[in-house]
């Protein structure tokens, strides 16, 4: 009780001095063994289709716009780093080896695996309401002021309030739904687009996003922006404490004592 | 401490055993069904089954998209060829005329075809994209014969699953499932954007699979294969691609 006690204070207070140091026990799992599991199998998959990713772009660092486009066609950009085909400029005087069978292979292997476990989190959480309980933000933590606090916080590098352990601010919310909700989705929209097949079935796909070299360019940048929430990410975690939240992800518990000693 | 009942380790065992035999019968279905591509083995045989699988139920019968005229891309960007063998370069010289594709395998009737024997069938075209695995790709006009047609002229036994084909390069040779070779816009490609089919792009005569990306769609190919299994052919993954670690499906 007297971390939930510590926990309402004002956070500037400062914590550690209040923080009791009795062990903490018989507490409600900081997150839930479902979300621990999809959380780290949804990790692994997002680094091997991060790296195959990388090694598939650098077969063809060019991106179009439209339905089409060659190495005899305008780029909309083209990325400034070698590549591993002969037939396309790059300025470098050398070819990078071919690393594209296996990178495929996993890349696809890894979203099958990514997209599974997507599923099983997003319906556990409609069904034990993780989303309305946990990430959907309410009405105060909306405002501009509270939205601001949260978001300039960690600049001042900042360690999150106690209370903050146990649960995430508007800000945060608003991030993890954004990325549930719309990122992974439209990641894997823009990857299944330029899936032959599976525009064959569903050609609406393709032309929705503007044709099939859309449908990559907005792959790539859907996954910059996936990269760009990775790093915020592991700051925050950083910040608040590396191994604490870690482990709050692998065991369910939140070590609040150990953290602020 | 980690609390395991006994309550728990009977209710995890029955999981575990209804996983397993849910999952060996299910394999059993899929081989039973065709949902399983000769490359299901090894580390990335999960993803290429769980593709293959889910795309023969979801687009057995669905069309490659077309595109108008309009569309057609100005520049075809043909990709790097491998130096043309003397073979090929003798009978380029001859434009052609002694360019034989040998059609074998479980047929009723083995038979060999020139290009002119194919352009005497009823010739097909569509405006189709092709998308190499590299991530470019182009519109283009491509004409030919349905494979489908010549299959039909030579007569396919009941217990074909496979037709391999392969190429006058050397090592060059893939295969596709009867669902796509009986697929219509599957074609033996002799023409392309209303003239002949440039050796650049395959000519004279290249398999053209617009549902499958662009390393299944070989080029000079002279000899067609009608096969119930796969495991003669070479490694037996179904393509000199896989031996290369690409992967056999391509629909993705």
């Amino acid at each position: 009780m007297a971390i939930l006690g510590s926990a309402q204070l004002p956070a500037e207070t400062s914590i550690p001095s209040v923080v009791s140091t009795a062990p903490v026990t018989n507490l409600a799992p900081r997150h839930s063994a479902l979300v621990r599991f999809t959380h780290w199998i949804t990790t692994i998959c997002f680094f091997a289709l991060l790296l195959t990713g990388i090694e598939i772009v650098i077969s063809h660092p060019r991106f179009y716009w439209g339905e089409t486009g060659t190495v005899l066609t305008t780029p909309l950009f083209q990325l400034p780093i070698p590549s591993s085909r002969r037939l396309v400029s790059t300025g470098y005087g050398y070819v990078l080896p071919d690393q594209n069978g296996w990178s495929r292979a996993l890349h696809f292997e890894a979203a099958w695996i990514a997209v599974l476990t997507g599923l099983l989190y997003v319906v556990s959480g409609l069904l034990t309401r993780h989303f309305r309980k946990d990430l959907v933000p309410i009405k105060a933590d909306l405002s501009w002021r509270a939205l601001w606090t949260s978001f300039a916080k960690p600049f001042r590098f900042e360690r999150p309030s106690a209370i903050e352990a146990f649960s995430y601010n508007g800000l945060q919310r608003l991030t993890y739904l954004f990325v549930i909700f719309v990122l992974f989705p439209l990641v894997i929209w823009s990857g299944l687009a330029m899936s032959l097949g599976f525009a064959s079935a569903f050609p609406w796909s393709v032309t929705l996003l503007g044709g099939r070299q859309s449908a990559r360019t907005i792959h790539f940048f859907v996954s910059l922006a996936l990269v760009l929430f990775l790093f915020v990410h592991v700051s925050m975690v950083c910040l608040a404490g590396f191994w604490s939240r870690t482990g709050a992800m692998i065991t369910g518990r939140t070590r609040t004592r150990k953290e602020h000693a | 401490m980690i609390n395991l009942s006994r309550r728990k380790l009977l209710v995890s065992g029955l999981a575990a055993t209804a996983g397993a035999s849910g999952l060996a019968a299910a394999a059993r279905l899929a081989q039973k069904y065709g949902l399983v591509p000769p490359d299901h083995g090894g580390i990335y045989g999960l993803g290429e089954t769980l593709t293959y699988a889910s795309q023969r139920l979801l687009t057995r019968h669905s069309l490659a998209r077309e595109f108008s005229r309009s569309q057609i891309s100005p520049r075809p960007f043909p990709n790097e060829l491998a130096p043309l063998t003397e073979e090929f370069k003798r009978l380029q010289g001859g434009r052609f005329a002694d360019w034989r594709l040998s059609v074998g395998g479980l047929v009723a009737e083995p038979a060999s075809f020139s290009i002119a024997d194919l352009k005497s069938y009823p010739s097909r075209s569509h405006i189709t994209e092709i998308a190499c695995e590299e991530g470019w790709s182009y519109i283009a006009e491509w004409i030919g014969v349905p494979l489908s047609h010549v299959l039909n002229v030579v007569g396919v036994h009941p217990q074909a699953k496979y037709v391999v084909y392969t190429s006058m390069e050397p090592d060059t040779w893939d295969s596709i499932d009867m669902a796509d070779a009986l697929h219509p816009q599957t074609f033996l490609c002799y023409g392309m954007n209303g003239s002949e089919l440039p050796v650049a792009h395959g000519g004279p005569l290249r398999m053209r699979l617009p549902r499958q990306i662009g390393y299944k769609n070989i080029k000079f190919i002279t000899r067609l294969t009608v096969t119930d299994s796969l495991k003669r052919f070479g490694k037996g993954l179904g393509s000199a691609a896989c031996e290369a670690g690409y992967a056999w499906y391509t629909g993705i």
